[in-house]
C-alpha cells in the first residue's frame, strides 16, 4: 500500500506541467486568474490545442483517438489542468454522447460524429431533463413518432447548459406510451439547425445565462440518427449517467480554490489588526475543509486504484458526487464570508471581458456572492444529491 | 499508487480476522472484559505465538517491520471485534516509545520479553490539567543522591492495572508546558510510593489513575537523554493515533453493517424500517462517513510509512483523527438512533461498539483539538511559502 507515483507517472506529470506552462495561452490564463469567463471560441481554441497534442480525450479508447492513459495518468492530467485553471473539455460531446456512440452507435454513426467531437468542430448539448421530468427522468414526455424514414419530434427540454452555443443535441424521447415508462424511451441525435427547433435562455439567480429551454415543434429527424434500437434508450442513458458521475468530485477545482482561499485569508484584515487567518473560528473552519478535501481526494484515489486493476466504478462512486459537490459549496460559503461586504455587489457582467467596475477591490476575491449563488446547482444537477443517496442506499446497502 | 494490502499484510489481516471470528464472539469478549484482569492471558500468549506482538517493531529491534499500514490492518479487525487485550497500550504505545528512546541495553532487556508475551506495559502520559498537550507535564523528577525521585499524578493510564512496568513522562526542569525538560522513566508498578487506582474504561478496557509519591528510581531507569523525550513521545502518539483511527474504522463499518441489517428485519407499520427514505438517506450518509474515515486513515498510515517531513506526517495524522472523530459521532449516534430502544441496551453489541468508538473519539485528542493542530501546522507552512 502506497500513494507514491511510479517514476513513469512522475515523468508524465512533468510532461503535463511543461506542456500546460508552454501551451495554455497566456491571455486565457490571465482571464482565468482574474475570474473572467472564457468565450465559446476560447474554449474551442484550447480544446484544439489539446487535440493537436493528442490529449483531447483522456477517457476515450485509443482506437477512437483517445489518449490511452492509465487511471493514474488521467488523475494527474485532471489535477494539473485544474491547478492552473485550464478549462476541461465541454463534457456533453466528449464525456457524454461519445461513450454512448462508442458502445451503442453504428459504425457509420461513429465515423460521422466522433471525429468532430474529438476535434471540437461540433458543440453538443444534452436533452434529458424536461420541465416536468427532473429527478424522475423516465417520466419524460417529448415525443418522437415514426413517419417514413424520419421521426417527428414534439416537446421541450430544459436546463440545457450552453444550449445557445450548440450545433447538436442528444435527446431522450418517448417512442412508446403504452409500456412501462422506462421501456418506451429512445436515444435520438438532433441537428439544432433543424426547422422547428428553438430555444429560450433561462437567466439564473446569479444573472448569468448558462442554461436554456429548447423547444421542438414538429421537428423532422432522420431515423438514421437513432442510436441503437428504438425503445432501448433508457439502457443507453444509464451508461451515460455513470460516465457523468466520474470526475464529479471536483478535487482539482477545490484544491485550487482552497489554496487561493488560504492565501487570501492570510492577506486580508480581520478588522482587529490581524489577518483573517488569525481569526480562530475562520481558521478552524478552513482547516476542516482542507481535511475534508484530503478525505475526498483519497476516496477518489482509492476508486481510481480499483479501476487500474480492471474493476469498473460502481454505485459507490455516488459518494464522490455528494461529498465533492457539498465540499465545493462549503468552500464557496467561506469565500463569501472572507470577502464580506465585497460579496454583495450584484454585477453579473463582472465575469465578462473588459469589465472595469468600481466596486472591485484589489486583493479581495471578486464576485464570490455570485459564485455562491451559481454553485447551488452543484448538488442539484447530474442526479441530485438525494438521488445519489438513493443509489447508495439501494445499490450499495441493498435497502 | 497502490491501495491494496501486500500479500504479507493480507495474511496478517486474515490471521487476526480468523482469530476474532473463531474465538472472539461478542459473548466471549464480554466474559473476558468482565474478568478480574479484564483481558485474557491465554489470548495474549497466542498473540505472541502468532507474531502479532512483533508487528510494531523494526527488524533491527527483532520485530516484523514497524509499518503503520501493518498495524492498521490489525487494528481494523480489533475494532470490529472490540478486542480488550491491551495491544495498543503495551505494544503500540509503551513498546514503541521504549524502542524509540531506549538504549540497546534497555531494549535488549525489555523488548524480547514484550514480544514473547511475558511483559505488560503501560504509558503514563496524561495528567488532569494537561488535556491533549503532550508537553504539559507537571509530574516532577528530581535528582537526589544518584537517584531520581518522581512526584505527581497520572490519569488515563491505559492497561495501568495489569502493567508490570510503567513508562512515565516526568518533568526534570522548566515550566509545565515547556517542550524541553521532559524525560521518560521506567517504574515498576509494585515500587514503593506507586499507588494504582484501577477502573474499567467506557470502551471495555482497563485503565488507572496512578499516584507517584516520592518514588525513588535509579538514573538508569531513564530512557534517552535527560529532558529530551518530547519529540519521540509525539511521534509515538501520532502512530498510536493512526492505529486507533484504524480501530475506529473497523468498528464503524461494523456499526453500519449491523444497522443496515437491522433495518432490513425490523418491521413497523407493516414494513421494514429500511424501506423508509428518511432512514435510507441517513444510512447512505453513514456509508459515506465510513468511506471518508477509511480514506483519510489510509492516507495517514501511508504518510507515516513514507519519508515525508515530520510536520507533514503530523498534519496527516491530525487530519485523520479530526475526520475520523467526526465520523465516529455521526455513525455512532445514528446507529443507536436507527436501532431505537434496543440500541440503548447493554445486551446488544451495537451499544458496546458505540462505547468503544466514543472512547476512541477522545483518546489522543478530539476532532476540535486535531483540527486546531492541523490548522497551526498549515499556517506555519503558509508562512514558509
Amino acid at each position: 500500500m502506497n500513494a507514491d507515483f511510479t517514476p513513469e507517472d512522475l515523468a508524465f506529470r512533468e510532461e503535463v506541467r511543461e506542456f500546460l506552462q508552454n501551451e495554455f495561452p497566456a491571455e486565457l490564463r490571465e482571464k482565468v486568474d482574474a475570474g473572467i469567463r472564457l468565450s465559446k471560441d476560447e474554449i474551442v481554441r484550447w480544446q484544439k490545442i489539446l487535440y493537436k497534442q493528442g490529449w483531447a480525450a483522456p477517457n476515450w479508447p485509443v482506437e477512437f483517438g483517445g489518449a490511452g492513459w492509465t487511471a493514474t495518468q488521467k488523475h494527474i492530467f485532471a489535477m494539473e489542468m485544474g491547478l492552473i485553471g485550464a478549462p476541461e473539455p465541454v463534457p456533453f460531446g466528449m464525456k457524454m454522447v461519445a461513450p454512448v456512440l462508442m458502445a451503442y452507435g453504428s459504425e457509420e454513426q461513429q465515423q460521422r460524429f466522433l471525429p468532430d467531437i474529438l476535434q471540437s468542430n461540433v458543440w453538443w448539448c444534452q436533452g434529458y431533463s424536461e420541465p416536468n421530468s427532473g429527478s424522475d427522468l423516465a417520466s419524460l414526455k417529448t415525443s418522437a413518432v415514426r413517419d417514413g424514414d424520419d421521426y417527428i419530434v414534439n416537446g421541450s427540454k430544459t436546463w440545457n447548459t450552453y444550449g445557445q452555443y450548440a450545433d447538436w443535441i442528444f435527446c431522450l424521447v418517448r417512442t412508446d406510451t403504452t409500456v412501462k415508462k422506462q421501456e418506451g424511451i429512445s436515444f435520438l441525435l438532433i441537428d439544432m439547425k433543424s426547422p422547428g427547433v428553438s430555444h429560450r435562455p433561462i437567466v439564473l439567480m446569479d444573472g448569468h445565462i448558462e442554461v436554456n429551454e429548447i423547444f421542438f415543434d414538429d421537428v423532422r429527424v432522420p431515423a438514421a440518427n437513432l442510436i441503437g434500437e428504438q425503445d432501448k434508450g433508457w439502457t443507453y442513458a444509464k451508461v451515460l449517467l455513470t460516465h457523468e458521475r466520474t470526475n464529479i468530485a471536483l478535487v482539482p477545482r477545490s484544491t485550487r480554490r482552497l489554496r487561493a482561499l488560504r492565501r487570501a485569508a492570510a492577506s486580508l484584515d480581520d478588522g482587529y489588526g490581524g489577518s483573517m487567518l488569525d481569526d480562530p473560528v475562520f481558521s478552524h473552519r478552513l482547516a476542516e475543509l482542507e481535511i475534508e478535501l484530503k478525505a475526498l481526494e483519497y476516496t477518489e484515489l482509492r476508486t481510481l486504484a480499483s479501476l487500474s486493476v480492471g474493476k469498473s466504478p460502481g454505485p459507490e462512486s455516488s459518494i464522490l458526487k455528494v461529498v465533492g459537490t457539498e465540499l465545493a459549496q462549503r468552500i464557496d460559503e467561506m469565500f463569501v464570508e472572507l470577502a464580506g461586504y465585497h460579496s454583495l455587489p450584484y454585477l453579473p457582467e463582472q465575469f465578462d471581458e473588459g469589465f472595469q467596475g468600481a466596486p472591485l477591490e484589489p486583493g479581495v476575491p471578486a464576485g464570490q456572492g455570485l459564485v455562491y449563488l451559481n454553485d447551488r446547482k452543484l448538488s442539484i444537477f447530474g442526479g441530485s444529491n438525494e438521488i445519489q443517496r438513493n443509489i447508495v442506499s439501494k445499490a450499495v446497502l441493498g435497502l | 499508487m497502490d491501495f491494496s494490502y501486500s500479500e504479507e499484510q493480507q495474511m496478517l489481516k486474515e490471521s487476526v480476522g480468523k482469530f476474532v471470528q473463531q474465538q472472539y464472539d461478542f459473548e466471549s469478549r464480554n466474559r473476558i472484559a468482565a474478568s478480574d484482569a479484564g483481558y485474557s492471558e491465554e489470548n495474549w500468549k497466542l498473540f505472541a505465538e502468532l507474531g502479532w506482538l512483533t508487528v510494531p517493531f523494526s527488524e533491527a529491534d527483532g520485530g516484523f517491520g514497524d509499518s503503520a499500514v501493518d498495524v492498521m490492518a490489525m487494528m481494523e479487525e480489533f475494532g470490529k471485534a472490540m478486542l480488550v487485550e491491551p495491544y495498543l497500550a503495551t505494544a503500540v504505545l509503551a513498546g514503541r516509545l521504549l524502542a524509540a528512546l531506549g538504549s540497546e541495553e534497555q531494549k535488549a532487556e525489555l523488548l524480547p520479553s514484550l514480544m514473547a508475551g511475558n511483559l505488560q506495559l503501560a504509558l503514563a502520559w496524561a495528567e488532569t490539567g494537561s488535556r491533549y498537550n503532550l508537553a504539559n507535564v507537571r509530574l516532577s523528577a528530581r535528582s537526589e543522591g544518584g537517584d531520581v525521585i518522581l512526584d505527581g499524578v497520572k490519569v488515563n493510564v491505559l492497561n495501568g492495572p495489569n502493567a508490570d512496568k510503567l513508562l512515565v513522562t516526568a518533568r526534570e526542569n522548566g515550566a509545565a508546558a515547556d517542550r524541553e525538560g521532559i524525560s521518560v522513566f521506567l517504574v515498576d508498578r509494585e515500587a514503593d510510593g506507586v499507588h494504582v487506582q484501577d477502573y474499567a474504561n467506557i470502551d471495555g478496557g482497563r485503565a488507572a489513575k496512578v499516584t507517584f509519591s516520592e518514588v525513588r528510581i535509579p538514573e538508569s531507569a531513564r530512557f534517552g537523554e535527560a529532558g529530551g523525550a518530547l519529540t519521540a513521545l509525539e511521534q509515538v502518539v501520532d502512530h498510536a493515533t493512526v492505529a486507533i483511527c484504524a480501530q475506529a474504522i473497523g468498528a464503524l463499518d461494523a456499526l453500519l453493517q449491523k444497522t443496515v441489517e437491522y433495518s432490513k428485519t425490523r418491521k413497523q407499520f407493516g414494513v421494514h424500517i429500511g424501506s423508509f427514505q428518511a432512514l435510507q438517506h441517513r444510512m447512505a450518509d453513514m456509508f459515506m462517513e465510513c468511506q471518508l474515515a477509511r480514506s483519510i486513515t489510509v492516507m495517514a498510515a501511508m504518510q507515516l510509512d513514507s519519508d515525508e517531513s515530520a510536520a507533514a506526517m503530523a498534519a496527516a495524522v491530525s487530519a485523520a483523527k479530526s475526520r475520523v472523530g467526526k465520523a465516529i459521532r455521526r455513525v455512532g449516534q445514528e446507529a443507536i438512533q436507527i436501532h431505537g430502544g434496543i440500541g440503548m441496551t447493554d445486551e446488544l453489541d451495537v451499544s458496546h461498539l458505540f462505547r468503544q468508538v466514543t472512547g476512541l473519539e477522545l483518546l489522543f485528542g478530539d476532532a476540535d483539538f486535531h483540527t486546531g493542530r492541523f490548522a497551526r501546522l498549515q499556517a506555519a507552512g503558509t508562512k514558509q511559502d
